[in-house]
């Protein structure tokens, strides 16, 4: 397979620095077309159990191409076309026998801008565990709404008006409903486009907090614009640059002892 | 430096100088819109004043035991068969012994309704003790003294080139000097079928007529047009297919309604056998003019949709038809109802497909079932306007009306249901 023989020339392939011990999920030479277009090029990523892992790169690099591969948003793009491997658990997540709406039950989806339904708070957290049959009573769904908005650290704000539209709550607050939202369906793995790029720096602060306590239960890949929140949140950095992951390693490394020019140049704000 | 700070460049003036301009031709546009409105509704409101009310006229009759129920049966199926017309005859020769010669009975007997015979029977049977006694009734006088005591009839001219000569003037100003001519609210004008004569003719069997159409067209181009709908917007593979598909649909909203008539006359009638002149026909052939701007506004409302909505439940978990009919379907729904009574409202105003599949029948009885032969509001209108007798003029503003209220009553139904399903995103 030329692709394979190839690899080791992918400017990206090589710099497995610090390899994962018992990655979660395993990215094996992943391109992804949108069309004619090549908007990601021979990815190959570990990401481990139990951290967060972010994503970092100039607007346009793929990072939030890749993330999409992951709960394959990517299939609602008619022009776009994924090759290669990503197991998650050691399942392909792109083998035919995948159910694309259990694999997404599982791998849960925070967006850039906060994106509540238009119905109330309690509906909100409710639609995920009511469609996925998590709860068998009343009762039990009260609970897991409940417990949701608690460990998005929402619960104190809204408890008492829990019939409140979601729409009607501050940026910072909605953002925070839509974590609710996805942890409510217990998946294993969460992934964040942005999830700050839209709110104030104490919110932003809120949410980083709420990131930190989530690590605990969830594998988290967070993909950020602003590299102090990378270094601050995340455990583990991939590099992205014109399609190709660069480099990826601990957090720490990354920001202090790059391997790669490309890297060094956009942490230091040479390019971006 | 000049001595104030706000100094106003070249050509400021100039500019706000055509935004006012611009503002008034804006304002200018909508006054000569409103200004035709008014017009328009307001002659038609006035002209269909006379047909909201209806002149009656009284008259003494002996209810001659001899002619009512000879055998004094009291049977009322004798009752009713009785000859009541020489009954108000022999009372209009009581009224106005001089008349003589046949042409001028013919033109007294004339003075009120060829109805009033019924309304008569009606009354004796309801209550067989009248007979024998002479009594005091309010008959529908006939349109010809309708029009004129709404003033529709131009005295000066002479007498031999009007509707109603100085003879009948002069009994009808005797009958009013003695307090037996009056107006009244013609409530049958809501009861009534059509009718040949101008004072007995009622809107009823056509608005039923549009309504058990209208509700054929609704429970058949609803479901479908909206099931189209999402399925091409939400479901459908892009390419080729739905692009041709696209197009068509476009192209159907603009055929001219005749075509869907033709198509109703060749498919539902010749092929299908369906009953002609009937709301079900009349229905499906409007629902198929109506389809088109279903789907075309139901497709966009969904377009309006925000995709992070969609995006949001697909992450969830939610399945394809999960997402659409608990998270999108509902956000369009008042867009797509708005697009339903557009084209509902289009329906009930067309007139040339109804007239293809045969619904501008004369039809004097109410239809009960989407079965029945009938009509339809704006065939009445045609048909109406259509009529030689001056006072067809006022029912053809009437019934007018009476289709316009029907439409203001649509639209806000669609505003109520718009305002209940209305969310916020």
């Amino acid at each position: 397979m030329p692709a394979y023989a190839l690899r080791d020339d992918l400017p990206g392939a090589a710099t497995g620095i610090s390899p994962v011990e018992e990655p979660l999920i395993k990215a094996l030479d992943v391109n992804v077309f949108y069309g004619e277009k090549q908007a990601l090029n021979g990815i190959c990523l570990d990401i481990p159990v139990n951290q967060v892992t972010s994503l970092i790169g100039p607007s346009g690099c793929g990072k939030t191409t890749f993330l999409r591969c992951l709960n394959r948003m990517n299939d609602l793009i008619d022009i776009c076309r994924v090759e290669g491997q990503i197991t998650i658990g050691g399942k392909n997540i792109y083998d035919p026998d995948v159910d694309v709406v259990a694999l997404r039950g599982q791998v849960g989806m925070v967006f850039q801008k906060p994106n509540p339904f238009p119905k109330s708070i309690f509906e909100n957290v409710a639609y995920g565990p009511r469609i996925n049959g998590l709860a068998q009573s009343k009762a039990e769904l009260n609970d897991i709404v409940e417990h949701s908005l608690a460990q998005a650290g929402l619960l104190d704000e809204v408890h008492d008006r829990l019939d409140a539209p979601g729409t009607s709550l501050s940026g910072g607050q909605q953002q925070r409903l839509c974590i609710a939202r996805a942890i409510a369906v217990v998946p294993k793995v969460i992934l964040m486009d942005e999830p700050c790029s839209a709110l104030d720096p104490i919110a932003t602060a809120r949410i980083e907090e709420l990131i930190d306590e989530l690590r605990q239960s969830y594998t988290i890949i967070i993909v950020t614009h602003s590299m102090q929140q990378a270094a601050r949140v995340s455990q583990r950095t991939a590099f992205f640059y014109l399609g190709i992951l660069v480099e990826n390693g601990p957090t720490e490394m990354i920001f202090t002892a790059p391997q790669d020019e490309r890297t060094e140049s956009y942490i230091t704000g040479r390019i971006g | 430096m000049t001595d104030t700070f706000i100094t106003s460049r070249p050509g400021l003036t100039k500019r706000h100088a055509a935004e006012r301009r611009f503002r008034l031709y804006g304002q200018l546009a909508i006054a000569i819109a409103l200004g035709f409105l008014v017009i328009m509704i307001g002659v038609i409101g006035y002209n269909s004043i006379g047909a909201f009310s209806q002149t009656q006229i009284a008259l003494s009759v002996r209810l001659d035991k001899s002619v009512i129920d000879p055998d004094g049966t009291r049977d009322s199926a004798i009752i009713r068969r009785a000859n009541y017309g020489s009954l108000i005859k022999a009372a209009l020769r009581h009224t106005f012994p001089n008349v003589e010669g046949r042409r001028n009975k013919r033109k007294l007997y004339g003075l009120v309704s060829s109805e009033a015979e019924f309304t008569l029977g009606r009354k004796v049977a309801a209550d067989p003790d009248l007979i024998g006694t002479t009594q005091k009734f309010w008959f529908v006088a006939s349109d010809d003294v309708d029009m004129l005591m709404d003033g529709n009839i131009d005295t000066s001219l002479p007498d031999s080139s009007r509707r109603v000569s100085d003879m009948e003037i002069g009994w009808l100003k005797k009958l009013r000097n003695e307090g037996d001519i009056k107006r009244a609210v013609n409530l049958s004008f809501f009861t009534n079928g059509d009718s040949r004569e101008p004072e007995l003719a009622g809107i009823l069997s056509a608005l039923m007529g549009s309504a058990l159409s209208l509700f054929v067209c609704f429970v058949l181009s609803f479901p479908t047009g909206i099931m189209a709908a999402i399925y091409l917007e939400e479901f459908a593979p892009r390419g080729r297919w739905s692009d041709i598909i696209e197009i068509n649909i476009n192209n159907l909203a603009a055929v001219p309604s005749i075509v869907f008539g033709l198509l109703g006359l060749a498919i539902f009638l010749n092929m299908f056998g369906l009953p002609r002149s009937t709301p079900l026909v009349g229905g499906m052939v409007l629902a198929l003019m109506t389809l088109p701007t279903i789907i075309i506004a139901s497709r966009a409302s969904l377009r309006a949709v925000p995709p992070s909505i969609r995006e949001a439940a697909l992450a969830l978990g939610a399945s394809r038809v999960q997402t659409t009919f608990h998270q999108v379907a509902p956000l369009a729904l008042p867009g797509m109802l708005t697009g339903t009574i557009v084209g509902m409202a289009r329906a009930l105003g067309d007139t040339a497909p109804l007239l293809m599949i045969g619904m501008v029948a004369f039809i004097v009885d109410v239809p009960t079932s989407i079965l029945e032969p009938a009509t339809a509001l704006p065939v009445q209108v045609f048909l109406w306007a259509d009529s030689p007798e001056r006072a067809f003029l006022e029912k053809t503003s009437a019934a007018i009306v009476v289709l316009l209220a029907f439409l203001v009553l649509m639209n806000l139904v669609a505003i109520l249901l718009r305002k209940k399903f209305e969310q916020r995103f």
